[in-house]
């Protein structure tokens, strides 16, 4: 029955739409500036720990010695398994490779995968979760069943083989790495985008805006998203963090990426297991340690953000009064007598 | 006449906020006679809350309160609750002080029996009592609220509004306080429920001989079930009298505007009071509803107005009433401080509440 | 500050009398299914159906202000949704200039929107928080396509935003919701419902969640909107007084009907049926000296999943007849009622009499086999019922109860009471106030047809 010729055409906004679609981020970055005590502490370190980090794995071109790959330098080839000294500050690998080199690249990829992994998975687990969310029904039934299946499995045997999979389309490079460990993080955001999109569903402004007349693609990228998207922010630090610790995993086991594309600490540390026995610390330690400080970082971050932005972890700050004396009002006090027509006087 | 059961002198509080104290209540005097309602109305924002609960020492932490709150037991002395330890203020809870709150639905334990409330709230007041006497007290209180036998063990889900607020009442007056304060027990309640709820608050203090704090912004409720009136402005009580003759003559400007823009069924015309109450971080300087006030005069601005006892027994603290009264009082609102005060017209829909 | 002194409600009122059926409702329903989804529809409205909207008819005229009044349950917002099409009717028709809004679908709805809009009870929820208020205001502007460019959009919102008191304008275009006092923020709302010009405004309680303070503002607020763009209201209120005063023609509403409809200067100036006669009681007026006493009608609006037979106010009305469909579950209330104000040994005692009370709680039973409790006769019973029956002919109020009573007799060992078969009374007009009535006392005494 629902016929009709008039155009209801896609309108697509543009005053002012980004300062609307992120006016809720507004709301992060005030209860950010107001952390105080632990919250504080942890946010700042985490921040400055994931800010050394991210410049290292940007710059490291100029500030590693080496390539991840150079094993020769000014005609001589890299001592075999050398100790830390003065050309090479942590030592050599068994391959002749520059630990540190090795090491300050090594953050560059994790960087990149943790990017590219958070950036697949916000995508689609948003949509997602928003669809599901929104419309309900029998999409909402299956979405459910399959994240929850996902959510089954443990994480890291899913990435294997997810990466399996994956690396028969596209190689054994970031990508590759990358989207394996998407397939880990977007149940996180459906579960969260959905619980959240199903609460705005019911608001009174989401009904507003139908009984305006706007479409359901409008609903959900107007009134929707903004007020969802406000959760997202602590995943997505707390997925950084896990996900340099799954892409390490992987290299470990020799899925990851291939030793050929990207230094990988995950799988500097899987060749520096027989150099343990032999006495050798440096080839495992550096890179360990490297990854035990950038999982830390954003953990902090995340923890951090969770606590400044949880309503129920937020507290009010107390700020003491101090009562001036008091002055009492003076009275005065009518003549006992009838017929005073103040009322009147006042008009 | 009869002593007060409460008597609250010169009371402040005043909370904390990272822009500086805020005055919410600042320096009310009053008292509550045995068996007696007090109507406490005002816009929002005025301290009435707050003031209701600083008279049960309910305040946050964050807040700071002094002054007096005497609450006097029947042939008891009376004794200050400002100061005393959160434990002595619990244990007064209940037997003696009695709080209705606004929203039924939240104050009853969703999981508990209807029985389990008033177990729960006759033991820890009246150690001792056998699980029949609780049972009979428990009725009895029930009973007086229209609630039948039949429904004592059902869970609070199973009620109306109406009825969860019936429950409520029966339950702050299974205790027999002497003294209850009401915070608007009827804003969530429809029209006819509200009059049922109104009609049992007003027949309480001739049941039982119990005086009550009601708290509301409407006008009409104070008119069908309080013996007195206290209009607070700002932190400030700026008129409070027997209700009959506040009603009909209504004194301070801030009691007459708030009758007139009342809409009842007699309204024939919007009236409406410009502005909002002021921000009690910075209340104004002077009388503190001079800058809506319909006949402030330039003095209203700088000087604050006494309290005005009037011939009828009725206080309002107004400089209009207080040069009626002692003439001589003019020469502290300054030269030419009786002009009219020209600024008020100008208030937008910026500072609307 | 002082104001409308020129236009008088009464005014328009007359004013409305010419203007053309905007939007009429016919035999309109909505039934939800209390078990949702697949389940529920296929049982039907038989088995658990909440009948929020029980067959309604309406007209609503260009240029009225038509209030829906009545407690919470009676139905109204619903009525006020389902008008726009914002609630789906389950029957009867909706016809907005010539068209049935209840046959579209949601696309077909869209266009129509712009011209059919809706202020929500809470301001604060009603805005999006994360929408600054120059997107929000303006939306309808896009949904609906309306503007050339930004320049025109700009110039729209802020005629709007001035056209509702939030002026300059400059000042609230970029704030958010949260920045902004309820009063404020309803005035966005309302900037937000007239941008798109529309015809209809179905305003579901814009005041009540205001402070006091600013009522008034924003139903003067309303007055002028409709005065200068040629509005229709429909104000779905449970507040009487306002009404009153807001519009000029009511329709209360009990239990998803309406019971009394008319112009809102003879509804109130001569009430007709006896629950508009209770709710204007029961308004507090800001007087003492007229705050009399008064009879309040007993309990709470019953739930609407089970409505009572025949009128559905009749368990709380004072007045009610025979015919008004009395049954079980009316003596069940009138036995627990009185053992309330018994001593409680009396009460137990006299309720020893019944074997189980509860089992007059089922619904629609119009005769009753009452089981005696253990070592009583049926006779004891019907005794006792016969002597509560005396002892109510004495009492003042009369218990209206025993009118509806047609027998009392012993059966099978278990006592019988029949009640008069129930009738539904329908809405009739009055000829001589325009008013229309749902109740068994005002029922022209010739004829059994309405009008």
């Amino acid at each position: 029955m629902a016929t009709t010729t008039l155009p209801t055409g896609p309108i697509e906004p543009t005053v002012s739409a980004a300062a609307s679609r992120f006016g809720g981020l507004r709301r992060i970055v005030s209860a950010i500036r107001e952390a105080r005590g632990v919250p504080k502490f942890m946010l700042w370190t985490g921040a400055a720990i994931s800010a050394l980090f991210v410049i290292t794995a940007v710059f490291a071109p100029l500030i590693a010695p080496y390539s991840f790959d150079t094993y020769r330098s000014g005609g001589h080839n890299f001592p075999k398994q050398g100790s830390p000294d003065g050309t090479h500050w942590f030592g050599t690998t068994v391959q002749s490779l520059d630990v540190l080199s090795r090491t300050i690249y090594g953050a560059r990829t994790a960087l990149e995968v943790m990017v590219l992994a958070v950036i697949f998975s916000l995508i689609l687990g948003v949509l997602l979760g928003l669809l599901a969310g929104y419309f309900g029904g029998w999409l909402d039934r299956i979405l459910v069943l399959v994240m929850d299946a996902l959510f089954a499995f443990p994480y890291l045997l899913l990435a294997i083989v997810a990466g399996f999979v994956f690396s028969g389309i596209s190689g054994g490079g970031v990508v590759t790495a990358a989207l394996s460990i998407t397939v880990v993080y977007i149940p996180q955001y459906f579960r969260v985008v959905r619980a959240s999109a199903l609460s705005a569903r019911e608001a009174t402004f989401v009904e507003a805006a139908r009984a305006m007349g706007a479409k359901p693609s409008v609903v959900i990228r107007k009134y929707l998203f903004g007020n969802v998207i406000q959760s997202v922010p602590v995943i997505t630090t707390m997925n950084a963090a896990d996900a340099i610790g799954t892409l390490a995993g992987l290299g470990f086991l020799g899925l990851g990426i291939q030793p050929t594309e990207a230094a990988e600490w995950g799988y500097d540390l899987d060749r520096a297991i027989d150099d343990v026995n032999a006495g050798m610390w440096w080839t495992c330690l550096y890179p360990g340690l490297a990854m035990v400080i950038a999982i830390l970082g954003f953990t902090l971050l995340g923890e951090g953000l969770n606590d400044v932005l949880n309503p129920t972890m937020r507290r009010r700050r107390i700020s003491k009064v101090l009562l001036p004396a008091h002055t009492r009002r003076r009275t005065v006090t009518a003549p006992a007598l009838p017929d005073v027509p103040e009322g009147e006087a006042a008009k | 006449m009869t002593e007060p059961v409460l008597s609250v002198r010169d009371l402040r509080v005043w909370y904390g906020t990272d822009r500086g104290p805020v005055r919410a209540v600042d320096g009310v005097t009053f008292d509550v006679r045995p068996g007696e309602t007090l109507g406490l109305v005002g816009e929002s924002g005025c301290g009435k809350s707050t003031l209701g609960r600083g008279v049960l020492g309910l305040t946050p932490a964050a807040a700071a309160v002094d002054g007096e709150v005497v609450l006097r037991s029947p042939g008891g002395a009376g004794r200050n609750l400002v100061g005393l330890p959160a434990k002595e203020i619990q244990r007064l809870r209940g037997p003696e002080l009695g709080l209705i709150f606004q929203e039924p639905m939240t104050r009853l334990n969703p999981l508990m029996r209807i029985s389990q409330h008033f177990e729960e709230a006759l033991r820890a007041h009246e150690k001792g009592l056998s699980k029949q006497e609780i049972r009979t007290r428990a009725l009895d209180a029930l009973r007086g609220m229209g609630i039948p036998e039949s429904r004592y063990r059902s869970y609070p889900h199973e009620f109306s509004g109406g009825m969860r607020q019936r429950i409520m009442i029966a339950l702050a007056l299974v205790l027999r306080p002497a003294f209850i304060v009401a915070d608007e027990p009827t804003t969530a309640l429809d029209v006819l429920v509200e009059a049922q709820i109104i009609k049992i608050l007003a027949d309480l203090r001739k049941n039982f001989d119990t005086s009550l704090v009601l708290i509301t912004h409407n006008l009409g409720i104070v008119a069908e079930a309080c013996d007195r009136v206290a209009v607070m402005y700002a932190g400030h009580i700026v008129e409070q009298g027997d209700a009959r003759e506040v009603f009909a003559n209504p004194q301070h400007p801030y009691t007459r505007e708030l009758l007139r823009s009342t809409i009842s069924l007699s309204t024939t015309g919007l009236h409406f009071i410009p502005g909002s109450p002021p921000d009690l971080v910075e209340p104004p300087q002077g009388c503190r509803f001079h800058p809506r006030c319909p006949v402030a005069m330039r003095g209203c601005a700088t000087v604050e107005p006494p309290e005005v006892v009037l011939p009828t027994g009725v206080v309002s603290a107004c400089w209009q009433q207080a040069i009626e009264v002692e003439p001589s009082l003019v020469d502290e609102l300054g030269p030419d401080g009786r002009e009219p005060l020209a600024a008020v017209k100008e208030i937008s829909v910026a500072d609307e509440a | 500050m002082l104001t409308k002194p020129d236009i008088e409600p009464s005014g328009e009122g007359a004013a409305a009398e010419v203007g053309e059926p905007l939007v009429e409702a016919t035999g309109l329903e909505v039934h939800f299914g209390l078990r949702g989804g697949l389940l529920g529809r296929f049982s039907g409205k038989a088995a658990g159906a909440v009948r929020a909207v029980d067959g309604i008819d309406l007209t609503l005229r260009k240029g009225e202000v038509l209030g829906l009044v009545g407690e919470s349950g009676s139905g109204k917002t619903t009525l006020g949704r389902t008008l726009i099409g914002l609630t789906k009717a389950t029957a009867g028709s909706i016809s907005y200039r010539g068209q049935d809004i209840t046959e579209l679908g949601e696309r077909g709805l869209r266009p129509l929107r712009r011209r059919l809009q809706m202020v929500f009870q809470d301001p604060h929820a009603s805005l999006n928080p994360a929408m600054d208020i120059r997107t929000a205001v303006g939306h309808p502007l896009r949904i609906h396509n309306l503007v050339a460019d930004d320049q025109e959009y700009e110039a729209r919102v802020v005629d709007a935003l001035e056209r509702v008191g939030l002026t300059p304008p400059e000042r609230y275009l970029g704030k958010f919701p949260g920045d902004l006092s309820g009063g404020q923020k309803q005035r966005a709302v309302l900037a937000r419902a007239i941008i798109a010009e529309p015809e209809l405004l179905v305003a579901d309680e814009p005041i009540s969640m205001l402070d006091m303070s600013v009522r008034a503002k924003i139903l003067q607020l309303m007055l002028d909107l409709k005065r200068d763009l040629d509005l229709t209201y429909v104000y779905v209120t449970h507040d009487l007084a306002s009404a009153k005063f807001f519009c000029d023609s009511i329709a209360i509403m009990y239990l998803g009907r309406i019971v009394e409809y008319g112009p809102t200067a003879q509804v109130f100036a001569n009430p007709q049926h006896p629950y508009t006669e209770a709710l204007l009681a029961a308004i507090p007026e800001p007087d003492p000296e007229r705050a009399l006493p008064r009879e309040l009608p007993r309990g709470e609006i019953p739930d609407a999943a089970r409505p009572p037979m025949g009128c559905a106010f009749h368990p709380r009305c004072p007045v009610a007849v025979a015919a008004c469909g009395w049954e079980a579950r009316d003596l069940r209330t009138l036995l627990e009622n009185r053992w309330l104000e018994l001593a409680p040994e009396a009460a137990a005692r006299e309720k020893s009499l019944f074997a189980d009370v509860e089992s007059l709680a089922a619904e629609s039973l119009s005769t009753v086999a009452i089981a005696p409790g253990r070592g009583h006769t049926p006779e004891d019973v019907l005794e006792y019922l016969r002597h509560l029956r005396e002892e109510a002919s004495e009492a003042e109020p009369r218990e209206p109860f025993w009118r509806g009573v047609v027998t009392m007799h012993a059966e099978n060992g278990r006592a019988v009471v029949e009640f008069a078969p129930p009738r539904d009374p329908r809405l009739s007009l009055i000829q001589a106030t325009g008013v229309q009535v749902a109740c068994h006392l005002r029922e022209p005494v010739a004829s059994t047809t309405g009008t």
